[in-house]
């Protein structure tokens, strides 16, 4: 509202500054995201950082399984799946440079959003597919081996 | 003589004469008749010479104006074969009785009723939303195009793609007989080993490609290329459903290609993901394409919520009721939209907890939708009505899918849904909310931005014929089919034992007859519209009195839309310019950078049909053929540097001068 003084058109009249903002947008070459308030760039001790954490990440699951080190396959699987997900986040934040800032924020407010799906997406469908097979196949193997 | 037709098996695959249904009468007359109509408009076409103008000015365009008019002239197209399959269920409903089996056999019943179903959500409402999304959103931003122009071009060939395969289905082999969502097992290759259903796979795995990339295309578009000014919250309310449709179709679709692919895979190399032995179920597939499907209800719906909240501030000459309110109601819908797929299929049986759970999700996503109801209606309340043909369309609507949205909220308790489940009242709940919802917002859609987009307004008399067709077929068409749901009809059934149901089939043939005389009263309209033309020429460029962008510039809008990017201070910018005296720029133009048109989607959509057609019928050369070919184009593509322009000032000159030049007479 403060504005309506500055402007007595109410416009962008004759105002050749504004003019020019839209205009790369036109192309897909154009379009970077680059600049203010754009995508963070890497440096190389990030690189080095993420690669040397993805390689540690990595290796400690491999040991795991080929050294058997816990008897316990569920463990096994529950600590490499651990591992997983620390990888997912280790390449987000030094590899696609993800943080809070990143395109105004857009980013960030994208990925909780596909967090937000994927999580209801998988935990829905196994419960809905968990509570079908409790209530519609009561047989188990053994059942199906005394069928008549 | 063996080699030989090992040859021709390379050479066409599993497709021989057989597939051509010469043998089915009804087709083949279709087939002439389309045929005949065909050749009449590609030879008027030839004889005006016009083919280099569509060529270049429409088929190759990257304007977002031109793309949006040919998404809905292509969901207009479809929507006459989609009506026809309507009008040939209602009559072989209406007259297979007892004895008489009606005029189609089920194996041809169950195709109609699969792409009548297709055809009506993915090449008539898709491509329509899509096509209004495209022309009104850049304009409402005060932006000159959407973030990717050519992408843009690429995913309404797509689209265009998807739908030839369906319509080709009609001539070349069959469609499939699986009802509109291909459950397996019914549409693994065990029970349905024909084309069909490969059709239906190969149509919208191509068409859902340029829905997706529209989708990406007008997020960025939206959050990147605002007018300065123009906060998230002073967005145009119909911008803001269009951000949140696109942001659904960006996380749904990717679940519905995902899907298709898992069952093209058990129909093509004999993985058991959907059968019903080795560790396949059949439930994951309903599972997963509803997780899909319920999004897209209210992909189809919201951009529609936004035309009704513009149309009824517009024709009521108050800024809409309670802004936020909407905005925060779309954004809950949409989040809300992801939780609530189970009930599609309570009678599953996932048991109490899950259908308790999906029941109640539902019964909360009515609020926002209903919150919005009332925002309508305050608006409305002691508003200036213009009872022009958008408002009809829009009032029309409020009464109709309140119905629609009762019965919904009916539908969501799971023992009534146990009752109800694949009944007839099912059938008329989805129609109520789809064709009182997302076909009646259409047309207020389309009758509320023709005259900016075209450049004069649609005749009203006609316009007014077709609302009160539609309204009235509608309310004959459906009301018996909740009654008959009620009594336990079925949904899907082409043959019926019981006389005393007859009635009601017959009131709902008369009902479809009405619709169909509400959709040539359109045609009629656009007609009378086109020959009147002159008188009835939008001058001003703000026919209505618009409160947003896109009535700032000119109707049409010149390529560039605005000459000057306008600057926004207050929500429903145009209306706080025109209260503040706004006056139009009339000289210090400069160049305009703009991007060039291209060949490229026509060429990649192309190969991309070819491909599909050839992945059908089982041609593997000529599907790895028209792959590679593909890519190649696509790669090709992207050497192609030789993409933009600039608009000299001189030219923005000429063409400001003679608005303002028009204006100075109007005045």
């Amino acid at each position: 509202m403060s504005t309506a003084s500055e402007l007595p058109h109410g416009g962008a009249a004759g105002d050749a500054d504004v003019d020019t903002r839209h205009v790369h947008g036109h192309d897909e070459a154009h379009v970077h995201g680059h600049g203010p308030g754009g995508a963070a760039h890497g440096s190389f001790k990030g690189y080095m950082t993420g690669f040397l954490l993805s390689v540690v990440l990595t290796g400690i699951p491999f040991w795991l399984v080929m050294g058997k080190v816990f008897q316990d396959h569920q463990t096994t699987t529950l600590i490499v799946l651990a591992f997983a997900i620390v990888q997912i986040l280790v390449h987000m934040v030094y590899f696609l440079h993800l943080n809070t800032s990143s395109e105004g924020g857009w980013n960030m407010l994208a990925l909780i959003f596909t967090m937000v799906l994927v999580v209801i997406t998988l935990s829905g469908s196994l419960w809905v597919m968990y509570h079908m097979n409790a209530n519609m196949m009561p047989m188990s193997p053994q059942d199906m081996r005394n069928m008549p | 003589m063996r080699d030989n037709s090992e040859l021709i098996h390379f050479i066409f695959g599993r497709l021989t004469w057989a597939a051509i249904p010469f043998h089915v009468p009804i087709l083949v007359y279709t087939f002439i008749v389309v045929a005949i109509l065909g050749i009449a408009l590609l030879a008027t076409i030839t004889w005006m010479g016009k083919w280099g103008y569509l060529w270049r000015e429409w088929f190759t365009s990257v304007d977002h104006k031109k793309i949006g008019i040919m998404y809905m002239v292509l969901g207009i197209v479809m929507m006459l074969r989609g009506f026809s399959d309507a009008i040939m269920m209602r009559l072989q409903q209406a007259m297979a009785f007892g004895g008489s089996t009606g005029y189609l056999p089920p194996e041809h019943y169950d195709q109609i009723f699969t792409a009548h179903g297709v055809i009506m959500i993915f090449f008539v409402a898709m491509p329509m939303v899509v096509g209004l999304m495209n022309v009104v959103m850049p304009l409402q931003i005060g932006a000159r195009d959407v973030a990717f122009p050519f992408l843009n071009n690429f995913s309404f060939w797509m689209t265009v793609a998807g739908a030839i395969l369906v319509m080709l289905s009609l001539f070349v082999g069959e469609f499939a007989r699986t009802g509109w969502l291909a459950y397996p097992p019914l549409s693994g290759i065990a029970y349905s080993p024909d084309a069909g259903v490969d059709y239906y796979i190969w149509s919208l795995q191509i068409a859902g490609v340029g829905t997706l990339l529209s989708g990406v295309n007008m997020v960025v578009t939206i959050i990147k290329m605002r007018a300065p000014g123009m906060t998230l919250m002073k967005m145009p309310i119909f911008t803001w459903t269009a951000l949140c449709t696109n942001v659904l179709i960006v996380a749904a679709f990717p679940v519905l290609t995902a899907v298709l692919v898992l069952l093209s895979l058990d129909r093509y190399v004999g993985t058991d993901f959907f059968t019903n032995d080795f560790g396949g179920n059949p439930m994951m597939y309903v599972n997963l394409i509803w997780i899909w499907g319920h999004p897209e209800v209210y992909i189809l719906i919201l951009p529609l919520f936004g035309v009704f909240s513009e149309v009824v501030s517009t024709f009521c000459g108050k800024k809409l009721f309670g802004y936020a309110s909407m905005v925060y109601a779309t954004v809950v819908i949409t989040i809300l939209s992801y939780l609530v797929w189970l009930h599609h299929f309570f009678t599953m049986g996932s048991g109490a907890s899950v259908n308790s759970f999906f029941g109640i999700t539902t019964m909360i996503i009515s609020i926002p939708t209903g919150a919005k109801m009332f925002n309508w209606l305050f608006t409305m309340y002691r508003g200036r009505i213009n009872f022009d043909v958008p408002m009809l369309w829009t009032m029309g609507f409020m009464f109709t899918f309140v119905i629609g949205g009762m019965t919904g909220v009916l539908l969501a308790v799971p023992p009534a849904d146990f009752e109800l489940h694949n009944s007839l009242f099912l059938v008329a709940h989805f129609h109520n909310v789809i064709i009182g919802g997302v076909l009646f917002g259409l047309f207020a859609g389309i009758n509320y931005w023709f005259p900016k987009s075209i450049g004069f307004r649609l005749d009203a008399f006609w316009g007014k014929v077709s609302f009160w067709f539609w309204l009235s077929g509608f309310w004959f068409a459906f009301m018996p089919l909740y009654i008959l749901g009620l009594m336990g009809v079925t949904r899907r059934l082409s043959h019926f034992d019981d006389p005393s149901l007859q009635i009601w089939f017959q009131i709902a043939a008369f009902g479809a007859a009405l619709i169909f005389l509400g959709i040539l009263a359109f045609l009629v309209q656009i007609y009378v519209s086109i020959r009147n033309r002159d008188s009835l020429r939008d001058h001003t460029g703000d026919i209505w009195g618009g409160r947003t962008l896109e009535w700032s510039t000119s109707s049409p809008p010149p390529d560039y839309n605005f000459a000057f990017t306008p600057l926004v201070h207050e929500l429903d910018a145009w209306a706080d310019m025109k209260q503040r005296g706004y006056q139009r720029p009339e000289q210090g133009f400069l160049p305009i950078h703009m991007p060039k048109n291209t060949g490229a989607g026509v060429i990649l959509a192309f190969l991309a049909m070819v491909c599909g057609f050839a992945m059908i019928w089982h041609i593997w050369w000529m599907a790895a053929a028209s792959f590679i070919g593909l890519i190649a184009a696509a790669i090709v593509h992207t050497f192609n540097y030789n993409r933009d322009f600039h608009i000299p000032a001189a030219e923005v000159a000429r063409i400001e001068d003679a608005r303002s030049r028009l204006l100075a007479q109007q005045a």
